[in-house]
């Protein structure tokens, strides 16, 4: 027998720490190679720790949330044969004494029965202070009254209270002086025949991961980036009718054509005509560097919160490419399976809510980036064609700049630019200069 | 013939209308309670208070009588004897007492006595034929409290030696030959007590066992007690007619018999006075079992006219009758009163007594509870020891999971005291630790509550 020790694996290009987002095994735990150890996050995915030997987890190197360095001590295994490293010395004391405070635990759960002084407990034998669990919802059948003592009832009934709506917790969900006050201070009163119970009590979640992640990057963009929003109306009746136009013939063959893969297009017509939004603001070197290549970051939400994929190349790329790398990248995105390298790496970032996308967003630029198009949501309106209202497909586009590099005068431009783009879609395949 | 007015007039002034009117007259409400006879009812007059009188004279007389044959304590008496018409006198002095202070509250208090018989005129009408006048009181509510009377047996009419609870209670010596035709509580009391005075007794019952709404661990106790004072059972039996000799009874199995009788005393139960001074004019709803239908706030379907007591249904018992009394005071007065007890102790006062409070092991199991059950038996009781009293046990039922109380018996001398505990523990929404978690004093009969709830958990002490 012998100690192994699992160092955090290099998770992603030149990533110096991550952060533990959970363990998939406990002290104790045997784990075979190649078993999943836990997950860590780096900027931007979540990357799982695998096994590299099969052997009994007898020390891991924090608690989810904890940032760990790469290369540093991640787990610790018993394995048959020898070991590569002596058990966890002072590095990591913390996590030794809670390994060590659990053996004891463990240990007097496992002592003798011995006649405890504790009273005979149906639900608490243990003499260690247990919270108080919250029965309020569990309601013995049988019996139509709510558990409480003469002196509540009374002053429930003086209160106007129906003490069926009030929840109780002391034990058996019985209902308490201190439930009675909660409920009354709650405004619990109420009017006759209203059965409506006060939802009472706080659930405490820790942000981490990526929802951390998310939130950091919310928080820099918003406050180093003095944000100019424009919203513009596009009239997309003849591009929908080019789409549906073109999901009639290719679709069977080539898939089907949403708006984002047009829009896509837009923007490298777009840039074309004006490549300073194409570009990322190192502000703190005081530089821009406006790129070539159109990398688009298509914003995607995931049960774990907002990703986004990153479409390489855009300017390379035909229609129908784009469209089948959208729906590529939305997937294995929203399934967390997106490497690194597709998660990072975009010049500038289209933000789309589909139908849900409204009439205005105020869109947050994806930083260092300075420029994010948001789409809005398309509807039939009636537009003034100067004799008569016409119904129209229209789409409100949302773009928001970096005002310290791009004036309004310039991004007002470019929205034209897209704008006139996507109103005649002949012009999203004529090259600049063409 | 005279006129008056009220806020509240009560129909009765038994343990439900006394305290009802008590109340009312506390609160401030003008109010009027009308008895035919002493005030106290029932309870006072001829049933609780007299019985417990005698039972206490026959407990006393017995010991005495045992002491002077076969004491263990090693003491010696010669040969005792009773003169039953003096105990009576005895008893009758408090019962006097009692009148007179139930009399003295509603001075106090403020309320009218009116003695004489009520006749409801209308919901809001009464009057009151007394000694030699007649009083019509108009009043804004009505309380019927008028309680109830000892049910006869078609072929055992009252009379001759004939008896009902009423007259076993003021005989002038014990009967040589004592029948007693239902083995409920009120037999089996007044049984046990004429059976310490001398009585050969004989219990006759038609269901399977005596005081049949109990489970059998609960009476057996009480049957073996019988059964060394020398009382004979007869259960799966019922009573035919007197006969010369005494009573022709019939058993289930082997038929027809005589026993020898000099009293019947008739206590298969009691009918509800619902046709008396006109009540059963307002044609109020009755339920299905002959009662008077009342709400939560002993609301009749009559508006303003309130019943309590046992007009009102089972249990017939005083202290649900006061609870009910005090209700309808406070529901009058414009108090947001509601009928909401959890439970109502029952005590039966044999020899041991029986005390019973919240459900019943089978109950529970009706309600479909998964039930917790932990029992005490008396003879690990010291103090019962002691008191040569160490038959019986007190026993502890609780809601699996919650722990919560919900039954709580005991069988045992002197047990009855315990359901004051019982029923605090109960209605204050218990549950089994916190019952386990208060110090009882020790050596006394209550410990048993403290070790019957220790062994729900299965950490009883002395056993």
């Amino acid at each position: 027998m012998g100690v192994y020790t699992i160092m955090l694996p290099d998770v992603g290009e030149g990533i110096a720490e991550a952060e533990l987002v959970e363990w998939n095994v406990a002290v104790g735990d045997t784990v075979r190679e190649d078993d999943v150890l836990g997950t860590v996050m780096t900027d931007k995915a979540a990357v799982e720790v695998p096994s590299t030997v099969t052997g009994r987890v007898v020390w891991l190197a924090g608690q989810p949330g904890d940032t760990l360095a790469i290369g540093s001590k991640f787990i610790q295994l018993d394995i048959d044969g020898e070991g590569d490293d002596e058990p966890a010395g002072d590095d990591a004391p913390a996590a030794e004494a809670k390994a060590e405070e659990e053996a004891v635990l463990e240990a007097a759960s496992a002592a003798p029965a011995e006649p405890e002084p504790q009273p005979a407990g149906r639900g608490s034998p243990s003499p260690e202070p247990q919270p108080v669990p919250r029965r309020a919802e569990r309601a013995p059948a049988p019996v139509p009254r709510p558990l409480a003592a003469p002196a509540i009832r009374k002053r429930a009934r003086e209160a106007g209270v129906d003490l069926r709506q009030v929840a109780g917790t002391g034990p058996a969900g019985r209902i308490g002086h201190d439930d009675l006050d909660a409920f009354i201070a709650g405004g619990g009163r109420q009017g006759a025949g209203k059965v409506r119970r006060l939802a009472t009590g706080t659930t405490t979640r820790k942000v981490v991961g990526m929802r951390r992640r998310i939130a950091e990057k919310m928080a820099l963009s918003k406050s180093r980036i003095p944000h100019i929003t424009i919203v513009e109306e596009i009239d997309v009746t003849a591009l929908e009718a080019l789409r549906a136009q073109l999901n009639a013939q290719h679709a069977p063959e080539r898939g089907k054509l949403t708006v984002l893969p047009f829009i896509a297009t837009a923007l490298v017509r777009g840039i074309e005509a004006h490549p300073g939004m194409n570009a990322r603001f190192d502000d703190e070197a005081g530089e821009i560097e406006e790129h070539a290549a159109v990398h688009i970051g298509i914003a995607t939400q995931t049960e774990a919160g907002l990703a986004v994929p990153v479409i390489s190349h855009a300017e390379a790329r035909t229609l129908w490419d784009l469209a089948a790398e959208i729906d590529r990248l939305a997937t294995t995105t929203r399934d967390g399976k997106a490497t690194r390298d597709e998660l990072t790496g975009s010049t500038i970032t289209i933000t789309s809510l589909g139908p849900l996308g409204a009439i205005a967003t105020t869109p947050i630029i994806n930083h260092p980036e300075v420029a994010i198009v948001g789409v809005n949501k398309m509807a039939m309106r009636p537009i003034w064609d100067g004799a008569a209202f016409q119904p129209r497909m229209m789409m409100n586009l949302s773009c928001s700049f970096d005002h310290r590099v791009i004036d309004g005068w310039d991004a007002a431009n470019f929205v034209r630019t897209l704008k006139t783009h996507l109103e005649t879609p002949a012009l999203l395949f004529m090259e600049a200069g063409q | 013939m005279s006129a008056g007015t009220c806020g509240l007039l009560v129909l009765g002034a038994g343990p439900g209308g006394y305290v009802c009117a008590i109340r009312a007259g506390q609160i401030g409400i003008d109010t009027v309670i009308v008895e035919e006879t002493a005030p106290g009812g029932t309870c006072l007059n001829v049933g609780c208070i007299p019985s417990k009188a005698l039972i206490h004279a026959a407990n006393e007389f017995h010991k005495i009588t045992h002491a002077s044959d076969q004491s263990a304590l090693g003491i010696k008496v010669a040969d005792p004897t009773i003169d039953l018409g003096k105990t009576v006198d005895w008893k009758d002095a408090i019962v006097r007492r009692l009148n007179g202070g139930v009399e003295g509250l509603f001075r106090k208090a403020g309320v009218r006595l009116v003695r004489g018989r009520g006749e409801i005129l209308d919901g809001k009408t009464v009057r009151v034929v007394t000694e030699d006048d007649e009083e019509t009181i108009q009043t804004e509510a009505l309380v019927l409290a008028t309680g109830s009377a000892p049910a006869a047996l078609p072929t055992l009419p009252f009379g001759g030696k004939v008896i009902s609870s009423t007259e076993a209670l003021s005989l002038a010596e014990p009967p040589s030959a004592l029948a007693v035709v239902g083995g409920g509580y009120i037999g089996l009391e007044l049984g046990t007590a004429y059976a310490k005075l001398g009585s050969r007794v004989t219990v006759i019952e038609a269901e399977e066992r005596i005081l049949p709404q109990y489970d059998a661990a609960i009476t057996r106790p009480v049957e073996q007690s019988l059964e060394r004072l020398g009382a004979t059972v007869l259960t799966r039996t019922k009573a035919l007619e007197p006969t010369k000799k005494g009573l022709r009874v019939d058993h289930a199995a082997d038929g027809p018999r005589e026993i020898e009788a000099d009293r019947i005393l008739v206590t298969t139960g009691r009918t509800p006075r619902i046709r008396e001074a006109g009540i059963d004019g307002l044609a109020l709803t009755i339920t299905q079992d002959g009662f008077i239908a009342i709400d939560d706030r002993c609301a009749t379907s009559m508006r303003g006219v309130y019943a309590i007591g046992d007009i009102t249904g089972d249990p017939m018992l005083a202290h649900k009758a006061m609870a009910q009394g005090e209700l309808v005071a406070e529901v009058v007065a414009g108090h947001r009163a509601r009928w909401d007890r959890t439970c109502i102790p029952a005590v039966c006062f044999t020899d041991p007594e029986i005390v019973t409070c919240g459900l019943l092991p089978d109950e529970a199991a009706e309600q479909g509870f998964d039930v917790a059950v932990g029992q005490f038996p008396l003879a690990a009781s010291g103090r019962a020891m002691t008191m040569e009293a160490a038959s019986g046990f007190v026993r502890a039922l609780a809601e699996r999971g919650t722990g919560r109380i919900l039954g709580l018996q005991a069988v045992g001398r002197d047990i009855s005291e315990l359901s004051t505990a019982f029923a605090v523990a109960i209605e204050m929404g218990a549950v089994v630790d916190d019952i386990s978690g208060v110090i009882h004093a020790h050596p006394t009969l209550g410990e048993g509550l403290q070790e019957a709830c220790f062994a729900i958990g299965g950490k009883a002490i002395h056993v």
